[in-house]
């Protein structure tokens, strides 16, 4: 299917309205260098437009449920408190829906309601979490604030009040002149979380982002964009977690992902650019927990920038989202980093899921590890795509990768593609994939002890989907992780629930 | 004369469509070991597998009574409840899942099947051990998965620990001696010998008399060509031991004509 030009034009001239309207109001519209590098990131979207599956790196992804339509940007729309179609009775999102959602044993909680800091919902007055004031070249920096180990605040306010480090880092890691979902998302920034967590902090309690989008009767985007910076030796977990309230549905019960679709629905489209500043010797779980409904399109773009000896785990639990590409890139800049990129991925019905790996390994003596396991059911379809990178001076460079799937039903698909591109000739590079289905023969095994064959197929998902999470540190978020993914698995209780 | 525990009547069962079980019959009462001998290719594991209720073998002719029950109606995991064990020639390795909680699970799913209390852990755990050491079975493979990097003998060893922790009316072993040194096998037949009990029967599937040795049956039958050929006490195992199986070969060729 060949796009035309004029096609091209009347979507992206959606893209532009909306620019135009967002630029004026955006925050830090009259700061020189935020309104320049919206208006580069735009003019570069413009001229890339969106990758079609002649490029490589999009071969096994078509984007036409994207590029056929046009998406109003979410924050433009009035609050999503008159989202509820008709605009006339409003429905709130109540805090106990937030706390269903929530991880037991979390800090630090900023919400995001259809791309916009939602504060009344949020709660970051942990003893070890300020939002934070911002550093002001006017007024001295209060004693509360100094003690205080890690600021999380909206990326909004921290544009809006000038933070230092926001001009420091954002947009300086992942470039946007290169792809066209960055460079959208820069041209659209406005919100998201900043995390400054300080030189040594170490903070227990993992710091949750929820961003929750709710449907509306046209189709709906958001862009939002993450900056964390950990500084030397600092030690902090944060969870990413996107979940859909369709309209009419936010009293959050738990009607389960893939149940919620139904022909016609809203259309979300999630754009998310997560930018992590690791330094020396710092230590960073981060977790990218995709649970929207199918309705809904995320494409998101993690970089994590590692500095001498900083470690950092990327763990993603994609089960949700009708169309998802996950992109993880690590680039390994200081001599010792060690990144480990750990991700479970489960489909079923039409759902689509993408993940692409670019680890770089920029400097000598960094070890990379990357494992993911996909389960494919009904007629959904899979990638993997690990690219790993070696420059030409990162000697000793240990990589590895290994992907692991499971197809459940003749209909289900998976590509997967390893991507070695290595300029250094010291390095231990392996990689592996697997494509299999369920053994028969320890089905039939433990059948012949007893038990069922539904609990035993039950029972082999949870041990496959348990090498990822068994990857993850021991925690809330893990032992969340454990107690929900039997729910989330085909043939788990939430899908058996709507059979 | 007690009832039977299992009765096999004229038996026929095929592989894709290759009959290999050609007319069994056989009878077991509570209390009894019976051991079946017989060439490579005979059938013995084919019987085993049919009473494991194993899909891939199709019964075309005959039936089999599994206390009380019509056993070709039974799923297998019906028929583990029902109290029949099979160990495994060749244990099947179960990635990701642990030993114990394998073991737990399919103890708790015979017992909810017989309508009794599940075993939590702290139930679970000392029982467990105390077959474990009477198994000689090290305790790092509770935490491990089920069979994943077992020796050969540690999977044997591993059968027979489920065996006790399942407490089956009828087990069948199937070649639990093969790839077994004799330490492993004395340990093996001791496990089995501690569960002997007047309500227990045992089906002894092997190639090699040796195992007889230490699990003494009170029966012993001959099976080639998919047919019983002969039958007789455990002097039988011995005969057989010093003819080897050439002339039962010849015997069930000449039935066959």
């Amino acid at each position: 299917m060949i796009e035309t030009r004029t096609e091209k034009k009347q979507a992206f001239q959606a893209y532009l309205d909306e620019f135009e309207a967002f630029a004026k109001r955006a925050p830090g519209a009259d700061t020189p260098w935020m309104k320049q590098l919206r208006q580069e990131a735009f003019a570069r979207f413009w001229e890339l437009g969106f990758p079609t599956l002649r490029d490589e790196d999009w071969r096994f992804t078509s984007l036409a449920p994207l590029s056929a339509r046009t998406f109003r940007l979410a924050s433009g729309v009035k609050g999503y408190h008159a989202l509820t179609g008709n605009g006339t009775a409003p429905v709130a999102i109540d805090l106990a829906t937030i706390h269903r959602l929530t991880p037991a044993g979390v800090g630090a909680r900023v919400v995001f309601v259809n791309g916009r800091y939602a504060p009344e919902l949020s709660k970051v007055d942990h003893s070890d979490v300020g939002r934070g004031t911002v550093p002001s070249p006017h007024k001295p920096p209060q004693a509360s604030s100094e003690a205080q180990k890690v600021v999380v605040m909206s990326l909004a306010e921290a544009i809006a009040a000038g933070h230092p480090l926001v001009q420091q880092h954002l947009a300086k890691h992942e470039d946007y002149r290169s792809d066209a979902f960055t460079a959208l998302n820069t041209a659209f920034v406005e919100d998201g979380a900043f995390i400054h967590v300080k030189r040594g902090a170490v903070v227990e309690a993992p710091i949750y982002v929820l961003y929750v989008s709710v449907g509306n009767a046209e189709a709906l985007m958001a862009h939002p964009r993450n900056l964390i910076v950990a500084e030397e030796q600092s030690q902090a977990t944060v969870v990413e977690d996107y979940v859909s309230l369709p309209v009419g549905q936010q009293d959050g019960s738990d009607t389960p992902p893939h149940t919620r679709l139904e022909a016609g629905a809203t259309l979300f489209f999630s754009n998310v650019v997560t930018e992590v500043v690791a330094g020396q010797d710092a230590l960073l779980s981060h977790y990218m927990i995709e649970r929207e409904d199918e309705s809904a399109i995320n494409v998101s773009t993690l970089h994590l920038q590692q500095a001498r000896n900083a470690n950092v785990d990327s763990h993603s639990v994609l089960i949700g989202g009708g169309l998802v590409r996950n992109n993880v890139h690590p680039v390994l800049t200081g001599e010792g980093a060690d990144c480990l990129i750990n991700g479970l991925f489960v489909a079923n019905g039409r759902q689509h899921m993408d993940n692409y790996m670019k680890v770089e390994h920029a400097a000598p003596h960094c070890n990379s590890r990357q494992f993911y396991n996909g389960i494919l059911d009904g007629q959904s379809r899979g990638v993997f795509h690990g690219r790993i990178i070696v420059h030409k001076d990162a000697q000793k460079t240990d990589a590895k990768q290994t992907n692991r799937n499971l197809l459940l039903s003749d209909g289900a698909q998976i590509d997967t593609k390893p991507q070695l591109e290595i300029y250094a000739d010291d390095v231990k590079c392996t990689h592996g994939a697997t494509i299999g289905q369920m053994d028969e023969e320890a089905l039939f095994y433990m059948r012949s002890r007893g038990i069922a064959e539904q609990e035993a197929r039950r029972l082999m998902l949870f041990a496959f989907a348990s090498e990822c999470l068994d990857r993850m540190k021991p925690g809330p978020v893990r032992s969340w992780l454990e107690e929900s993914v039997g729910g989330w698995l085909p043939g788990g209780t939430q899908a058996a629930a709507t059979e | 004369m007690s009832t039977p525990i299992l009765e096999i009547r004229n038996l026929h069962a095929a592989v894709e469509g290759h009959e290999i079980l050609k007319g069994i019959d056989l009878v077991v009462r509570p209390g009894e070991i019976h051991g079946i001998m017989g060439p490579n290719g005979s059938g013995k594991s084919t019987l085993a597998q049919v009473l494991a209720r194993r899909e891939a073998f199709e019964v075309t002719q005959g039936e089999i009574i599994f206390d009380g029950k019509n056993l070709l109606e039974l799923k297998p995991e019906e028929v583990a409840a029902e109290g029949l064990f099979m160990a495994f020639q060749y244990p099947v390795e179960v990635p990701g899942i642990n030993n114990a909680y394998f073991i737990r699970s399919a103890v708790n799913a015979l017992r909810k099947y017989r309508g009794e209390d599940e075993m939590d852990a702290m139930d679970f755990l000392p029982a467990f051990k105390e077959k474990m050491k009477a198994l000689d079975v090290d305790e790092r493979f509770l935490n491990r998965a089920v069979n994943e990097g077992f020796s050969g003998g540690e999977k044997k060893r591993n059968e027979i620990l489920q065996m006790a922790m399942l407490e089956p009316k009828l087990a069948i072993l199937d070649e639990t001696d093969s790839g077994l040194d004799i330490d492993a096998l004395k340990v093996v037949a001791q496990g089995v010998n501690a569960m002997r009990s007047p309500e227990r029967s045992f089906v002894v599937v092997t190639h090699y008399q040796r195992l007889l040795n230490y699990i003494v049956p009170d029966y012993v039958h001959v099976l080639a060509g998919g047919r019983i050929v002969r039958s007789g006490g455990k002097e039988l195992a011995l005969e057989l031991e010093e003819k080897g199986y050439g002339w039962v070969e010849e015997e069930a060729a000449q039935m066959a004509r």
